[in-house]
């Protein structure tokens, strides 16, 4: 399973994203801001994917693009964990009426359309990094928490669990060192699926005008940029949408595998 | 006559990196009609490995390397998977170890017993539906049974219910891979009556295998004894069980017998006394107003079959559950005010019991800094429990995986002792455990106990057990205490009805 062919694809295009981003003053050929003439130049050794609207290299967008959209998306992940792992430990372990509260607050926020939801939080707070990074957190988070919630159910109810109660632990530690760890391995392949809709969800509302203000480069606003023009120069949306379907079609593999493997 | 079951120079090869080359080695023996052989050995014997070469259903990674099993005349090894389909639960049946996991949870039982019918035989919707409940009476259950679902049943139910299909199809050779053992005492000595009874009536040859030779003395016609994948004994049941020849089946029989009675000192003031303890679950009661007294350096065993309430006792009085009313102290202090570390408890399942991620040695290094010593004080503490449970001070980073189920017991015993308690309670503590090393864990707590004046509550369905280890004796039936007073005096002359029941159904009594 971890020799097939799809997951090697899969794991090199996430490091090859990573690396990207991580590179990108080395790797891009010309500076993403500035425009260049023509207007909207064909491929060219001097601009492998051409120039855009405003004849800005679109290479250099692409690469300079990764990385918002991967550390918004691996920030609002991170960040969701954080606070939907620790609400689920303590609502999954104590039950009663914390768990009541929790449970039922992260059910209205699952009720809503995600992409409503985070419309709704970045209209209100207007749109900036660090206001993506909350729209998408809110949205996950409460998903994270309801996973949580139920393996440290299941969990509590083990006997070690019940040897350290009676042994008189504190119920913190209880929490970090004997649910937690014994948790993790189920979280790892939601953890690669919930960043790679991270990854969409930037890139939707980049699209939708709420991503990153422009004229920074990022691949949702790309695919906006171009989109006037996309029957006669089809590249200018195709190749932003490749790099978004590219990457979460590569961490869905990830996170597939992973899954199939714990079963 | 012609054995129906011929087994030739069987030999069955583990994956790579096992602890020996092969699960079975060379193993032959012959099965007649009507003949009973049990195959006995310890656990990772390689006699489960055997039962399913019999049904010529290796587990993936396993393989025959060498020799024959014939049924009939006809050779199994031999034959590819669509025709052996045509053999297995047709000419030769399993009843399997857990039942209830063995039957589909989403179908009613008599479907599932004239499913079998169907697979193997030609008869008609309203035939097979019949003869289920032929089938159903002839494992001793009502025919309305057939509409119930398996989580209806009990467990001894579930068992009859595999039994049914296993003899559906009039096999010649039943295989009962350790049948009984996930089962209390009186109904596993219920299920044993009832294969004997079947026995009588048909003409299949069946072959018990058990890691408790007690249990198959009353049902055996010959016993193999298998050890390390060989055959070690076989031979007649009467020879096996009064002349055993090899070291293995005399360790095993040596298991059985009980231990030296127990010299009791002059009665202390109690460590532990509870009064009135009750828990309902709405209508289910739990436990019942039960009440008990334990004094240090004292042995008191609770016995009862599943869902007596003796395991719900156990946590209540660890309050692990908060009963709905009664008293605990411990040496005289309520137990909310008393140390956590005076009463610890040692788990019935030892995999479950230990946290898989951690080390075994940070396990025990923990609770003994809970029981108070600084963390230098506790790795010396841990490395001597290690060291008096049996184990290593080499296998202070080893994971609970690494270890076998009665190295896993010594080691839960070991964390509990670390914490010093003075009450340790065994919840079925060595009810999972080979004959073998029960004894030797018995005898652990026994050292331990007498070094350190620990008082032990020992919660067990096994009555030889109890009788093994215990002053007195507790019987617990529906959430009550159906009796309590010496060990001696229980075994030899019981009360309550319950009590004399659970006596006269001691394997091997």
């Amino acid at each position: 399973m971890i020799r097939s062919w799809p997951l090697r694809v899969a794991i090199a295009t996430i490091g090859v994203w990573l690396l990207t981003a991580l590179l990108a003053p080395l790797l891009a050929p010309h500076d993403p801001l500035v425009s260049f003439t023509p207007l909207l130049a064909p491929l060219s050794s001097d601009f492998p994917l051409g120039t855009d609207l405003l004849g800005r290299d679109i290479l250099s967008r692409l690469i300079w693009g990764a990385r918002p959209v991967i550390m918004l998306s691996l920030a609002a992940t991170l960040l969701a964990y954080a606070i939907g792992v620790t609400a689920g430990l303590v609502a999954g372990y104590r039950g009663g009426f914390v768990d009541s509260v929790l449970s039922f607050l992260s059910n209205i926020i699952l009720s809503f359309p995600v992409l409503v939801l985070y419309l709704i939080i970045i209209v209100a707070l207007g749109s900036s990094n660090l206001n993506v990074i909350i729209a998408i957190t809110f949205g996950s988070a409460p998903a994270v928490f309801r996973i949580l919630r139920d393996i440290t159910t299941s969990i509590a109810k083990r006997d070690y669990v019940a040897a350290a109660v009676t042994q008189g632990e504190a119920q913190w530690r209880i929490l970090l060192v004997d649910i937690l760890p014994n948790a993790a391995p189920q979280l790892v392949a939601d953890f690669c699926l919930r960043f790679g809709y991270g990854v969409m969800m930037v890139g939707a509302l980049g699209f939708l005008g709420l991503g990153l203000p422009p004229p920074a480069p990022d691949w949702g606003g790309m695919i906006t940029d171009g989109r006037a023009l996309a029957f006669a120069f089809p590249y200018l949306v195709l190749v932003p949408c490749f790099a978004i379907a590219s990457l979460v079609l590569a961490l869905s593999v990830v996170g597939d595998t992973i899954g199939r493997i714990r079963q | 006559m012609t054995p129906v079951l011929s087994v030739r120079d069987l030999s069955i090869a583990l994956p790579l990196g096992a602890r020996r080359r092969l699960a079975v080695d060379k193993v032959s023996f012959d099965l007649r009609r009507r003949e009973t052989l049990c195959i006995i050995g310890a656990s990772g014997s390689g006699k489960s490995v055997l039962a399913s070469a019999l049904m010529a259903a290796l587990a993936p990674g396993l393989a025959v390397v060498d020799g024959n099993v014939a049924l009939g005349g006809i050779s199994l090894t031999a034959l590819p998977e669509p025709a052996l389909r045509r053999f297995r639960g047709n000419r030769i049946a399993l009843i399997p170890q857990d039942p209830i996991a063995a039957l589909n949870p989403l179908m009613m039982v008599g479907r599932q017993i004239a499913e079998v019918l169907e697979i193997h035989g030609k008869m008609d919707a309203a035939t097979r539906s019949r003869r289920a409940g032929e089938l159903l009476v002839s494992v001793e259950l009502a025919v309305p049974m057939a509409n119930r679902y398996p989580h209806q049943l009990s467990g001894g139910e579930c068992q009859r219910v595999a039994i049914a299909m296993a003899i559906a199809m009039d096999p010649d050779v039943l295989i009962a891979d350790e049948a009984t053992t996930a089962l209390d005492t009186l109904t596993q000595a219920q299920i044993l009556a009832l294969l004997a009874r079947l026995k009588a009536r048909t003409d299949h040859g069946l072959i018990f295998i058990s890691h408790d030779i007690a249990v198959v003395a009353s049902l055996a016609d010959r016993i193999a004894v298998i050890d390390q994948g060989r055959i070690v004994e076989i031979a007649g049941a009467r020879a096996i069980l009064d002349t055993p020849q090899h070291p293995v089946t005399r360790a095993m029989l040596a298991a059985t017998r009980p231990l030296a009675p127990r010299v009791l000192g002059p009665a202390a003031e109690p460590i532990l006394a509870a009064t009135g303890i009750t828990k309902t679950y709405g209508e289910k009661i739990a436990v019942a107003n039960a009440s008990l007294t334990l004094a240090p350096g004292e042995t008191v065993a609770v016995v009862g079959g599943s869902g007596s309430g003796k395991s719900s006792l156990a946590r209540l009085l660890m309050r692990l559950t908060i009963p709905d009313s009664g008293i605990v102290t411990i040496a005289g202090i309520a137990f909310a005010r008393a140390p956590r570390a005076a009463m610890q408890m040692v788990f019935q399942d030892s995999f479950g019991a230990l946290n898989p991620r951690r080390s075994i040695g940070t396990s025990i290094t923990r609770a003994a800094e809970l029981g108070g010593a600084d963390r230098a004080k506790a790795r010396i503490r841990t490395n001597e429990l290690l060291t008096l449970v049996g184990l290593s001070t080499a296998d202070y980073a080893r994971l609970p995986a690494s270890f076998s189920g009665g190295q896993r017991q010594r080691i839960a015993i070991a964390r509990a002792l670390a914490m010093q308690p003075r009450i340790l309670i065994c919840d079925e503590s060595i009810s999972g455990l080979d004959p073998v090393v029960q004894r030797q864990v018995l005898a652990l707590l026994n050292d331990l106990q007498s070094r350190l004046d620990i008082a032990i509550l020992f919660i067990t369905h096994d009555l030889r057990i109890a009788a093994a280890i215990a002053d007195r004796i507790i019987v617990m039936q529906d959430g009550r205490i159906a009796e309590t007073g010496d060990a001696a005096t229980i075994l030899s002359a019981p009360q309550s009805d319950y009590a004399k029941a659970l006596v006269a159904a001691m394997p091997g009594g």
